[in-house]
């Protein structure tokens, strides 16, 4: 034991042992780097609070009450996180491809315009018809207009941030031209509104559970994307020019083609959730759509890194928050935009977690020579 | 008829210099920020925070000057963030715009809602219309002290861009990162402090938004220019004098819809209020139609690459 030698082995190198636990490490790292940033923002608004002389844990106590306390406040962030569940999808399935596009608000408001543009000749026939014509027209619109964006970004080279932004402006100035001129029912006094799909085509609730009807058509949205990018050609295809679009690109793989499909379909899912808000809320397309749906689902694609199947769990914990809101409003006397205070402070701390990826040496693999 | 046509044309070119300020402000923030090589989104945030604190500040102390510094501190203050987190490994600044955004909004709106109702002192217009004795010649003349700041800061931008020994490091930085390393200077520190005093411009295009024009604080004060600004940055090619070119174009399409509607145009007041978006949209097509080496455009931009 007394010999000190620092010469390395030369003859016999370590045989490469498969390391048979790094996969789950490295799903632990994507789901522990995440709650530690959740748990951090979190520690940074209870700072906040007791600096403004209110408790912590006062705050979270409603939250948890207002969000999941009881039946109706789980049927209430419910109905709140399954629009968010589709716009979610809107920012994540083109970020599989390394585009950031911001302008899910403006697909989710001419998504519920167009479906109800497109139910108001069929009202008279059978709702099941109604409702295909809406979501088929609901989707397409969002589809068209995220995807003028991608289109934007693939053939003109215009950065996607701006231009999604830009086109949510002009696609709510466009919105309040038609529900407030040509489309206007004369009845809708305070509320400028479009006629409305009448009562009998109105969305119920989905038997049994008695919530939101969006939440199964969100929950299978989200399941049917997460096979498209993690399990065919196309999804694949994506994440490698999401990876790096100049090897993609060498590759021969179609990156145009790629960019506008995957901006059609997250800019349907979220033209999809303006149709089923008519359908299942409001009966009419009015300012009531644009609810701020679209920037939170920007937030809730982040946090969930961009995958799917993590958007769901995302899209409840945002919901709950805005469930909360009333609650906080009423017992604590909190304005409104203490929900946005925490939003931000959660998108600040999950951005800058992203340093965290790699520094920890136990998610590293191990015996890989 | 030509008398309409006059008026609309004096309309717009009074709500041009009236609407112009904020552009020009957070557009040359942006413009710094982008030198050094990152891009901030978050101007938008910092917009609608400088708007709150100017009008509360100018509510309390009663002094809208006052209002306007302490504006261009919660810039700073908010823009430091922004670079502090942004130097950091692996952050993308894009999506941290996006997230300042929030974080600066939601802060505005959550101390901003005692100051939506008591009124503050604004800040005076200089009556440069007092040969007229036009009514509208006056109004449209006279021009808020902040849009010749902000003019001076534009020219003073510019001069130290070309002229300075801090300016070349700031293009340094921007321009090429090897560049900057082998010299040694401090890269990190450098975009932090373009990206601090870049926001705290920012913050001061808001006070003129609470301060001057529309003159008053409430939740749908800012319709995106803090965003818009990003577009603008672009169309002037990264040189603080066309910015203010740049800003008094976009003024005068924000101001199209209102200044149709004096003479009685009504229809599609919507659609005309959408005319500066078109206008970024359209100037985003032209300017990106040369590929990537867009001229001026700073090397280590990362929605350049």
């Amino acid at each position: 034991m007394s010999t000190t030698t620092l010469a390395p082995a030369v003859s016999n190198p370590p045989a490469r042992v498969a390391d048979v636990w790094y996969p789950l490490r490295r799903s632990a790292e994507a789901v522990l780097v995440p709650l530690a940033a959740l748990a951090g923002a979190v520690g940074l608004f209870s700072v906040f609070l007791l600096a403004l002389g209110q408790s912590p844990l006062d705050f979270l106590d409603l939250v948890w009450r207002g969000a999941f306390g009881s039946w109706f406040s789980v049927q209430n962030t419910v109905q709140r996180a399954s629009p968010l569940l589709l716009t979610a999808l809107c920012v994540a399935i083109p970020g599989q491809l390394g585009l950031v596009i911001i302008g899910g608000e403006a697909a989710i408001v001419l998504g519920g315009l167009a479906a109800t543009v497109a139910a108001l000749p069929l009202i008279h026939t059978a709702p099941v018809i109604v409702w295909a014509a809406m979501a088929i027209a609901g989707s397409a619109m969002g589809a068209f207009w995220i995807g003028l964006s991608g289109w934007l970004r693939a053939k003109l080279n215009v950065n996607e941030v701006i231009a999604s932004l830009v086109l949510s402006y002009i696609g709510l100035a466009l919105f309040n031209h038609f529900v407030e001129g040509v489309l206007r029912d004369p009845a809708s006094l305070n509320k400028p509104s479009t006629y409305g799909i009448g009562d009998q085509n109105m969305l119920d609730t989905v038997p049994w559970l008695d919530v939101h009807p969006g939440m199964p058509a969100g929950i299978a949205a989200c399941i049917v994307c997460w096979v498209l990018i993690y399990r065919t050609g196309f999804g694949f295809a994506s994440r490698v020019t999401g990876g790096n679009i100049r090897a993609a690109q060498l590759q021969g793989l179609p990156v145009t083609k790629l960019i506008l499909t995957a901006c059609a379909i997250g800019g349907g899912c979220a033209g999809l959730a303006g149709a089923i808000e008519v359908a299942a809320e409001y009966g009419r397309a009015n300012a009531s759509l644009n609810a701020g749906y679209g920037y939170t689902g920007i937030l809730i694609a982040f946090l969930a890194r961009f995958n799917p199947l993590a958007v769901m769990p995302m899209a409840i914990l945002l919901g709950g928050l805005g469930a909360a809101g009333g609650l906080l409003q009423r017992r604590m006397g909190l304005p409104d935009a203490t929900i946005q205070v925490l939003q931000g402070l959660i998108f600040v701390s999950i951005l800058a977690s992203d340093t965290l990826y790699g520094r920890f040496r136990w998610f590293q693999p191990r015996g890989t020579a | 008829m030509s008398g309409s046509i006059a008026t609309v044309l004096l309309a717009m070119l009074a709500g041009s210099l009236r609407v112009s300020t904020p552009f020009l402000f957070v557009s040359l923030g942006e413009c710094l920020t982008e030198k050094s090589g990152r891009i901030n989104l978050g101007n938008e945030g910092v917009l609608v925070l400088g708007a709150m604190v100017a009008y509360a500040t100018s509510y309390e102390t009663g002094s809208p000057w006052a209002g306007v510094a302490a504006a261009a501190l919660a810039g700073l203050l908010l823009g430091g963030l922004h670079g502090e987190v942004c130097s950091l490994a692996k952050v993308n600044d894009v999506a941290m715009g996006i997230a300042i955004m929030l974080a600066g909004t939601g802060i505005a709106f959550f101390f901003g809602k005692p100051y939506v109702q008591p009124s503050a002192t604004l800040l005076p217009g200089i009556p440069f219309g007092f040969w007229s004795a036009s009514p509208q010649v006056r109004n449209a003349l006279l021009v808020c002290p902040l849009f010749l700041v902000g003019i001076a800061a534009a020219i003073g931008l510019h001069w130290c861009f070309n002229a300075t020994r801090a300016g070349l490091r700031i293009r340094i930085v921007g321009d090429s990162q090897d560049a900057a390393l082998a010299l040694g200077l401090p890269i990190d520190r450098t975009r932090f402090i373009a990206t601090a005093c870049g926001s705290a411009l920012a913050g001061i295009g808001g006070a003129f938004l609470s301060l001057y024009y529309p003159g008053s604080w409430n939740e749908g004060l800012s319709s995106g220019q803090g965003l818009m600004a990003v577009a603008l940055v672009v169309f002037s090619r990264w040189n603080p004098i066309n910015c203010i070119y740049a800003s008094l174009l976009f003024g005068a399409a924000g101001a199209l819809g209102p200044s149709l509607q004096t003479v009685g145009i009504t229809w599609g007041y919507y659609l005309f209020y959408a005319a500066p978006y078109v206008v970024t949209l359209v100037v985003l097509i032209i300017t990106a139609r040369g590929g990537r080496s867009l001229r001026g455009m700073p090397g280590q931009l990362s929605i350049g690459r």
